[in-house]
């Protein structure tokens, strides 16, 4: 390594929000990594379906205007239901929902954790001691559960309520590692010259801690967002979303509903599941670029090619 | 013993929290949902049957204060009421019926599967870097972002209904009595394949990816280094030296794991109407029999709260740490 990236290296470890060249560095990085670069490819291909859902979709998506079950063909790309919809058109406006709960739910969940866990860090004492309680209550409890509980009294929830309903139940973990990121950054010399020069707390908060863990952060909102879509999903199969909402975990549970496993109609059902599979893949696949930047020796270097020939560390 | 002492804190105090939530919970939401099942249920339920319900939804008019109580001296007693579903069925026996089926399925194959992933960990970070190293993880990684119950369905469209290996559904075939007979046995085992299958695989690469970044960690320890100066034995080095270490950071991943694992098995037991706890949650819902479904949400939550307890103590046992209070966890 040389000496040009050491002091680079030495600087973003204090004040990664410092230089821009530094940033750039570490954007760069990323994108050089394939992992990376594929996931944030099928993340924005998504993405782009989603802004541009009105005009990709052929049909109106409630629209029963085709014979029932058919196969792919030529007119209905993805084939039709058992009402006679067209699943393309289902697919293409259910990817703004899902996509629009999944990552605001996990946007609000950072966004709480962030707040919990670093005041609760930053002040420490007895508030500290009751919000960490609170956080591990939270991380023990079977979310799903607890979510099928609200939901059960809620009933026929729209599928913006249940992305906030997620988000809430959603932010323990998060919160969990600020707190410990926070507690261990607040002895550092420049939070402590931040403090001397007279510097507000909630200011110190957000200008001299949570800037220096964006990369953990930026890995929450990506598991937050994951979770998020999974959670979604999951309870609008179960039919706890507005039925006559779009979205993948509706389409799933109209695919249930309408029998399409026993008329054998797969291209109603793999579809929504495989998208979901997919941006949660390019989530992960960014979130591994992401730690093996922070965490080096996540790098990948062959540890050995043969034992004996080379050293351990290379 | 501190240590100990405040897990056993926790647990009390996370019960309590589980129990609040599922007393408070009915009476915050709006438009008395509740108010509805009543009157469905008003000519099936003896008047009696009926007013202990109301006053286990708080549809009578005494204090709060009374009403909690009234509800932790309940659960104390093992009352929670009568299930509307299987009425005049007690909830509790609802409950006890489908425990062991969760119990034994989730179980099974969450032990399977933490052992095959924490194996396979450990294989691909001592070959780093290698073609497992680089296919195993991608392709988990795709298993894990699946939702366990999309997982369920395909598995179920692909093996129960094109090619008619496994049964679509149920625990054990109806035409059999349950007993311990070598048929039931076997038509166990059988129906348990599929939603095995779906638990293992979306829980599968947690499990390695996890063993694999603690071996790394821990293979560029100084001390594993020394060893292998040392001349120490490859196998030696990889189990006794690193491994041993590495693997707790898994326990404790398991106590954060096991909720998404419930989360998980609720969806892939409806899927398969498998006749556990959380089938019967999610049936309780759409028939609204609430008594059910604060009754299983209850089960759940408390055996997550028991299993992590038992978590933490055996890492008592395993980290000496923990057991000194050295080093907090």
């Amino acid at each position: 390594m040389s000496t040009n990236t050491d002091a680079l290296q030495r600087q973003t470890d204090v004040r990664p929000a410092g230089p821009k060249r530094a940033r750039w560095q570490k954007l760069r990085e990323f994108l050089g990594n394939p992992r990376a670069a594929v996931g944030v490819g099928i993340f924005g291909i998504f993405v782009l379906v989603a802004v541009f859902a009105p005009f990709i979709a052929p049909y109106n998506p409630q629209a029963t205007n085709f014979f029932p079950n058919q196969s792919p063909n030529a007119v209905n790309w993805l084939g039709t239901t058992a009402t006679g919809q067209d699943v393309f058109s289902q697919f293409i406006l259910g990817t703004r929902t899902s996509l629009t709960v999944g990552v605001g739910a996990g946007l609000l969940s950072t966004f709480l954790a962030l707040a919990i866990g670093v005041y609760s860090g930053y002040r420490g004492g007895l508030i500290d001691s009751i919000l960490t309680a609170v956080t591990n209550i939270f991380l023990v409890l079977p979310t799903l559960a607890l979510l099928i509980v609200i939901e059960s009294f809620l009933r026929n929830t729209t599928p913006l309520t249940n992305g906030v309903i997620i988000g809430v139940t959603s932010w323990a973990w998060g919160a969990r590692v600020f707190r410990s990121q926070t507690m261990s950054l607040i002895g550092r010399d420049f939070v402590v010259a931040a403090r001397l020069s007279g510097m507000s707390s909630a200011r110190i908060m957000a200008t001299e801690i949570i800037p220096n863990m964006l990369s953990m952060v930026a890995s929450n909102i990506m598991y937050a967002c994951l979770g998020a879509i999974l959670a979604e999903s999951g309870l609008a199969f179960l039919g706890f979303e507005n039925l006559s909402s779009s979205s993948w975990g509706t389409m799933l549970y109209w695919a249930d509903a309408g029998g399409a496993m026993l008329n054998g109609a797969w291209w109603w059902f793999l579809p929504p599941g495989l998208a979901i599979a997919l941006v949660g893949t390019s989530f992960a696949l960014m979130n591994v670029s992401v730690d093996q930047i922070t965490n080096p020796r996540l790098r990948v270097t062959r540890r050995r090619k043969r034992r004996g020939t080379s050293p351990a560390r290379t | 013993m501190r240590y100990v002492l405040q897990r056993v804190g926790f647990l009390f105090l996370s019960i309590w929290a589980a129990v609040t939530i599922n007393f408070v919970l009915p009476r915050l939401m709006p438009g008395n949902p509740a108010g509805a099942m009543f009157a469905k249920f008003q000519g099936r339920m003896t008047p009696m049957a009926l007013k202990a319900l109301e006053a286990e939804f708080g549809f009578n008019n005494q204090p709060l204060i009374i009403q909690y109580l009234h509800y932790i001296g309940g659960l104390f007693t093992w009352h929670l009421g009568l299930s509307f579903l299987y009425y005049p069925t007690p909830v509790t026996a609802v409950i006890a019926s489908s425990l062991p089926w969760t119990v034994g399925l989730v179980g099974a194959f969450t032990i399977l599967s933490v052992f095959v992933g924490t194996s396979l960990g450990i294989l691909i970070a001592w070959r780093r870097g290698g073609l497992l190293d680089s296919v195993l993880p991608t392709t988990f990684m795709f298993l894990q972002s699946s939702p366990a119950f999309w997982v369920a369905f395909m598995l179920l469209f692909i093996f129960g209904f094109t090619l008619s290996w496994f049964p679509m559904s149920h625990a054990y075939s109806n035409s059999l009595v349950l007993g311990f007979t070598p048929p039931v046995v076997v038509s166990i085992i059988y129906h348990a394949v599929l939603p095995g299958a779906t638990i293992f695989l979306s829980s599968l690469s947690g499990w390695m990816i996890g063993m694999r970044n603690n071996m790394i960690n821990t293979l560029g320890e100084d001390y594993i280094v020394f060893a292998e100066a040392k001349g120490i034995s490859g196998g030696r080095l990889l189990f006794s030296y690193a491994a041993r270490n590495a693997i707790l950071p898994q326990v404790t991943s398991f106590a954060i794991a096991l909720g998404g694992i419930v989360n998980g098995s609720i969806l892939v037991e409806t899927v398969f109407s498998y006749p556990g706890i959380g089938y019967q949650l999610t049936s309780a819902v759409s028939s609204e029999d609430y008594p059910l479904i604060q009754g299983t949400f209850l089960i759940i939550a408390l055996s997550v709260l028991i299993v992590n307890f038992i978590v933490d103590m055996l890492l008592v046992k395993l980290d000496p740490r923990v057991r000194t209070g050295g080093v907090s966890s």
